[in-house]
């Protein structure tokens, strides 16, 4: 098994990820060329004022006196180009955010749907806040530099080929001139753009900072007011802000003090092209209206290399950008659906095989050994052991949430791994200890168990589980809302929810982490019942944290160290020595003291 | 009528950049400064240029010769104005910036300091998003208009002065300009008009998308485990493809607008020549006034833009700032009275609960609840969920104050009491564990200044000290944010060595060790009772081990003392107490009942049914 952190990508060349990404996106490729070839035809509209002020001052006035006639008509015909040009330039910007805007929404689907895919140990070598980038941030960077900073490269680019052929066909002498100036400041842009490069990546870390220290004056001011710590968190908050403020100052000064050197740049050019220009005059080499059109051109220079390092940062955030997308879609999933050719099991009691199944996580130490068991249809099964036992570890091999190491797990005869996820999922259903919930009402979270089910059927599910009663002193009833991951309700109430949400899906087999144990003992051994009712004819295993579902089931997994140490009824093993008299014995204390 | 709440706006966008004028007078003059700087010399530059054209280029093609005074003067005129308006740039780009982050971070430490002394009670009225967002997002587009207006009013200086310019150098070309110039204001203005609902909508499904990640994300177990993945993809692709839509409908305004606008100066320009050179022909200008006019309209285009900009931030601005202002417009504070701790009390104190009632908004889920503890007494609140055991547990530290009746410590209503000195008697380890992203030093001391072996007596109380011990930098180990760098367990007890390292006189523990292991619960429990410094201790739980240490038992149900005295007589007299706290034992011993009976399936299910049907009766009763 190898390690299933998602992709760096580091070693991947730019030019190879760019090429990669768009290879993942055909919709911006089809039509680019046209898209381009109007990016040219607009940018080619930017010499027309240099060419028009060149024959106004060489043609209209080379007899001393204005051809009025000549002039009109030179203006008209400019102005024509412009509008050709403007018309070019909408259409262009209209297809490109039409084909950059389809492909990235298909790539950030892509990309929400990939991170589903990937395993359980995959999703949680990550923070969740760098999962989302990847399908938000990530891409907004992508975007923004695919319809602003690549078409920049593209226009400044073309602005200075179009600018320099006319000013070779001028003069190359005040060609060369220009150049001369403009060559060591292309030379220092890099260079100024790692420095501000490095200087926004301060100020993100110290946006960072700043929202984590504001955001516990909020979350903590509970813990804050019991203990006075008002000024002690004042002063960490205004410490991170101005630690903030500072940073993006920084960053300010750096781009106040590079984005003028263009601007003194032209202007040497400028006083070079009228000291040179007018010796170049009087040997007869230029004309003045071409002069003239020089001063006109220089200032084409100006607007790309102003934007330059811009835009030379959004191309770098755009290639991390695809970097870590790519990285995304190119980790594979390791515990994956076989898809159709998959088997479908069919509706009915289950039973469950472990065969010498070992696991460990990548890296580490095994943390379950040799476990062989048989879990016949309709059992109930109980799970004990100590924390770090081995027992969730079990748990998520059963359900699929990742694969054995060596060994296999079987469904009815099937190695889970050949099982396609639609049916496993559907007769499978686990319900962890922290239930979590989505922001909506009560209904809407316990319907995620079943999406067809109506309200009646959900009302049903509940008296069935015998939290009638709890829904009837709830203010909205099934309308309540639940908050954010369901925060508005307390441990307990989420857990009977998600217990409730998983009933609904009427799984034949129902697999409960320690599902209750934030309810109240009175509640809890209600549901118990309730649960031993409704679950009857399937299979039902436990993790279990306290002694009586051990005591109700029809047979007992000890856990020890990773090892299936001992099995049976619970009768059986608490007369003999060994973990689970142990355990029982420390429980029976823990609740009789 | 639209028209109208548009310019109601921007009066409001205008009065909100008043209030940052006089803020920050200082550097808004200088950056004004700056600007003015820049903009004269944006026109100056342009003059620059038509002088060395009407007196060294011309007259060098004319005569074929030039003088080296006048070919030296117009480079020094051309380098010396762009020098002054690079500096004007830098000045006007740095100072903008520094006003803007000054008034953002000022936003951002009043709203944060309003947050710490308001109520804990106005607190559970506003949601946490919006909180942070009220700190973050609301303060930065506040003053976003911040960064652009030193130009904006930098473009006004360099209007007028083009204006005048190009008045003295020809009316008739002037007029052209005062046609150009102010369309492409306009043409702007409309261009951000329309632009900004749309960019506000694309800026609020950006949102919505990384909303909806976020949470599919973070329950990514519970979408596996039912295998949700389509209808997850399917909400998630809903939302993107509106994005999407919504981003095009910006690219098609933007597409349309700036060509429009980079188009107009140029034909602008092209108007010049034309009409110029009629004029010309009029001798009524040289050439060289020609191509100052010109010169002067490509450098004019883009900076008039700015005006646009500032308007277009407005009315985002508006919001941001009138968001900022209701928190800092909150009323409501806790008030402190003038007594302080009683500190030359040592040992425990007495703690009197008297007649209290507590509603969130319209319902109330405390009604008249007295009991008392006396000093060093250990007494455990017991009830169902929903009882009210957690808000009670907050009047009792004072966290929120109670709509009737009193809380008292030794004898001093809590509101008599000084800033502090309930802290500096009581210590509250609640059901939800919060750390600070610190050390764990920090973590338990807090704002104390306590020496490293206590640190380590509170950590072995709480059973901490042998992870802590085990963390690569021990007590200088950073837990990350809200400690999630320890595991649930781990938080708990670190909370728990945070409130027995103050020697509280008063420890209230909300159901604070759900998750240690119960062995290691027994430990800590133990060790409190037997503690040196012993404390009065009030305790919510549901488990038999933690209500066994306990003096006194005051049972709570909806919200109402239902009884206390000592378990041993509760249990005898009060059937909702038996029940709750019974409840696995009983149903340990019927099902061994059962079992000896050998009784069926579905007699047993009978007989739940009857067990629990008898059960709400008696509760009812």
């Amino acid at each position: 098994m190898t390690v299933q952190g998602i992709h760096g990508n580091a070693e991947r060349s730019a030019l190879a990820t760019v090429r990669q990404g768009l290879s993942l996106t055909p919709e911006f490729r089809k039509g680019l060329g046209v898209t381009l070839a109007l990016a040219v035809v607009a940018t080619v509209g930017k010499i027309i004022v240099p060419i028009a002020v060149q024959q106004t001052i060489d043609q209209g006035l080379k007899s001393g006196r204005p051809d009025v006639a000549y002039i009109t008509w030179a203006v008209v015909v400019c102005a024509a180009a412009v509008l050709l040009t403007a018309l070019a330039a909408y259409v262009m910007n209209v297809r490109l955010y039409k084909a950059t805007e389809s492909s990235l929404a298909t790539l950030r689907v892509r990309g929400f749907r990939h991170v589903h895919d990937l395993s359980v140990l995959t999703q949680n070598s990550e923070r969740r806040g760098a999962l989302v980038s990847r399908v938000t941030n990530d891409i907004d960077q992508i975007s923004s530099f695919m319809q602003w900073g690549g078409l920049m490269i593209i226009v400044s680019l073309g602005q200075l080929f179009v600018a320099t052929v006319l000013m070779l066909v001028y003069s190359w002498q005040l060609t060369l001139l220009v150049w001369i100036c403009f060559i060591p400041l292309m030379i220092a842009l890099p260079r100024f753009q790692r420095l501000l490069s490095r200087a926004y990546t301060v100020v993100r870390e110290r946006t960072g900072d700043m929202l984590a220290a504001v955001s516990e004056s909020v979350v903590g001011a509970a813990v804050i007011r019991a203990y006075a710590a008002e000024r002690r968190t004042a002063e960490r908050v205004d410490k991170a802000v101005n630690a903030n403020r500072a940073a993006q100052t920084r960053a300010q000064t750096i781009v106040g003090f590079v984005f003028p050197l263009t601007e003194i740049v032209a202007a040497v050019a400028i006083a070079g092209i009228v000291l040179l220009g007018v010796r170049l005059g009087l040997s007869g080499d230029i004309s003045q209206g071409r002069l003239v059109a020089f001063l006109f051109l220089v200032t084409l220079f100006v607007s790309p290399l102003q934007t330059a390092t811009e835009v030379l940062n959004e191309a770098q955030n755009a290639v991390a950008g695809w970097r870590r997308i790519l990285g995304v879609l190119d980790t594979p999933p390791d515990v994956a659906d076989p898809g159709p050719k998959g088997v479908e099991l069919p509706r009915g009691p289950i039973s469950v095989a472990f065969e010498d199944v070992d696991f460990a996580y990548p890296g580490g130490a095994p943390v379950l050994r040799e476990v062989s068991v048989r879990i016949p249809p309709r059992s109930r099964v109980a799970i004990v052991g100590e924390t770090g036992s081995g027992k969730t570890t079990f748990a998520k091999l059963l359900t699929r949430l990742m694969d054995p190491v060596a060994g296999r797990v079987t469904v009815d005869g099937h190695d889970l791994r050949d099982v396609r996820f639609s049916s496993l999922r559907e007769r499978i259903v686990m319900v962890p200890q922290d239930g979590f919930l989505f922001d909506g009402t009560l209904e809407q979270n316990i319907r995620y168990g079943k999406p067809s089910a109506t309200r009646e059927e959900i009302a049903l599910a509940l008296t069935e589980l015998g939290l009638a009663d709890w829904l009837e002193g709830l203010p909205a009833g099934l309308d309540t809302p639940v908050g954010q991951r369901g925060e508005s309700l307390s441990a307990g109430e989420r857990q009977l929810v998600a217990l409730a949400r998983a009933y609904l899906a009427d799984p034949d087999l129902l697999l409960l982490d320690e599902a209750t144990s934030a309810v109240d003992p009175a509640t809890e051994v209600r549901l118990a019942r309730a649960l031993e009712g409704v679950t009857r004819g399937r299979t039902a295993v436990s993790i279990a944290h306290r002694l009586s579902t051990a005591e109700n089931a029809d047979e007992v997994l000890v856990f020890d160290a990773g090892r299936l140490v001992q099995r049976g009824p619970h009768a059986e093993l608490v007369g003999q020595p060994g973990v689970y008299a142990d355990l029982h014995a420390s429980w029976v204390s823990a609740a009789r003291s | 009528m639209a028209s109208k709440v548009t310019s109601a706006v921007m009066r409001q966008g205008l009065r909100v950049l008043g209030v940052a004028v006089r803020t920050e007078k200082a550097v808004f003059a200088l950056a004004v400064l700056a600007s003015a700087v820049y903009g004269g010399m944006t026109v100056a530059s342009a003059w620059a240029l038509g002088w060395a054209t009407e007196n060294v280029v011309l007259p060098a093609f004319a005569e074929g010769r030039v003088g080296a005074g006048a070919l030296w003067a117009g480079a020094g005129f051309i380098l010396g104005t762009a020098l002054l308006k690079a500096l004007g740039v830098a000045g006007r780009r740095i100072l903008a910036g520094v006003m803007q982050y000054r008034m953002q971070a000022r936003s951002r430490r009043d709203v944060t300091k309003q947050y710490l002394r308001l109520p804990l009670s106005w607190h559970h009225r506003h949601p946490t998003g919006q909180l942070l967002s009220n700190a973050s997002a609301d303060a930065e587009a506040a003053w976003a208009p911040l960064a652009p207006l030193p130009m904006a009013v930098g473009v006004i200086v360099m209007l007028v002065t083009a204006a005048v310019a190009m008045v003295f150098t020809d009316l008739v070309l002037a007029l052209v300009g005062f046609l150009i110039f102010p369309a492409i204001a306009v043409l702007n203005l409309v261009y951000q008009r329309r632009l900004s609902p749309l960019a506000t909508r694309a800026q609020q499904l950006r949102a919505e998308v990384s909303e909806i990640a976020h949470e599919s994300f973070d329950g990514a177990l519970v979408v596996k485990t039912l295998g949700r993945e389509d209808l997850e993809t399917e909400r998630f692709q809903r939302r993107a493809h509106e994005l999407r839509d919504a981003n095009i409908a910006v690219g098609r305004v933007r597409g349309l607008f700036d060509p429009m606008l980079e188009a107009l100066p140029t034909l602008g320009v092209l108007a010049v020549l034309a009409v110029g050179a009629m004029r010309l022909s009029g001798g009524a200008i040289g050439s060289g006034d020609l191509v100052q006019v010109a010169y002067l309209f490509t450098l004019l285009a883009f900076p008039i833009r700015a005006l646009g900009w500032v308007l277009a931030e407005l009315p985002r601005s508006v919001v941001g700032w009138q968001r900022v202002q209701a928190v800092l417009d909150a009323t409501g504070s806790m008030d402190y009275g003038t007594r302080e701790a009683a500190a030359q009390e040592a040992g425990p104190a007495a703690l009197e609960v008297r007649g209290v009632s507590y509603a969130y908004g319209e319902a109330e889920v405390l009604h008249d609840v007295a009991f008392e503890v006396p000093a060093g007494r250990t007494v455990a609140i017991v009830g169902p969920t929903g009882a009210g055991k957690s808000t009670l547990v907050q009047l009792l530290v004072r966290l929120v104050d109670p709509d009737r009746g009193a809380v008292l410590l030794d004898g001093a209503d809590l509101r008599e009491l000084a800033y502090g000195a309930v802290a500096s008697s009581a210590a509250l380890v609640p059901q939800q564990t919060f750390l600070f992203d610190d050390t764990v030093r920090g973590n338990v001391a807090l704002n104390l200044d306590t020496p490293d072996e206590d640190v380590w007596a509170a950590l072995r109380l709480a059973q901490a000290d042998g992870f802590v011990a085990r963390l690569p930098e021990g007590l200088d180990t950073r837990v990350g944010e809200r400690g999630a760098s320890l595991s649930g367990g781990q938080r708990q007890r670190v909370a728990l060595a945070r409130a027995v390292v103050r020697r509280p006189r008063l420890l209230v523990l909300d159901d604070a060790t759900s998750s240690v292991d119960p062995q290691v619960e027994a430990k800590i429990l133990y060790g409190l009772r037997d503690a040196a410094e012993a404390s009065t201790v009030v305790v919510v739980a549901y488990r038999m081990a933690t209500i066994a240490l306990a003096d006194e038992v005051v049972y709570l149900d909806h919200g109402r003392v239902v009884d206390r005295g000592p378990h041993e007589e509760l249990i005898e007299r009060c059937a909702g107490y038996r029940n709750l706290v019974t409840a696995y034992e009983r149903e340990e011993a019927e099902r061994a009942a059962i079992e000896v009976a050998g009784v069926t399936g579905e007699e047993l299910e009978e007989e739940i049914e009857k067990e629990i049907a008898g059960e709400e009766e008696e509760v009812s009763a």
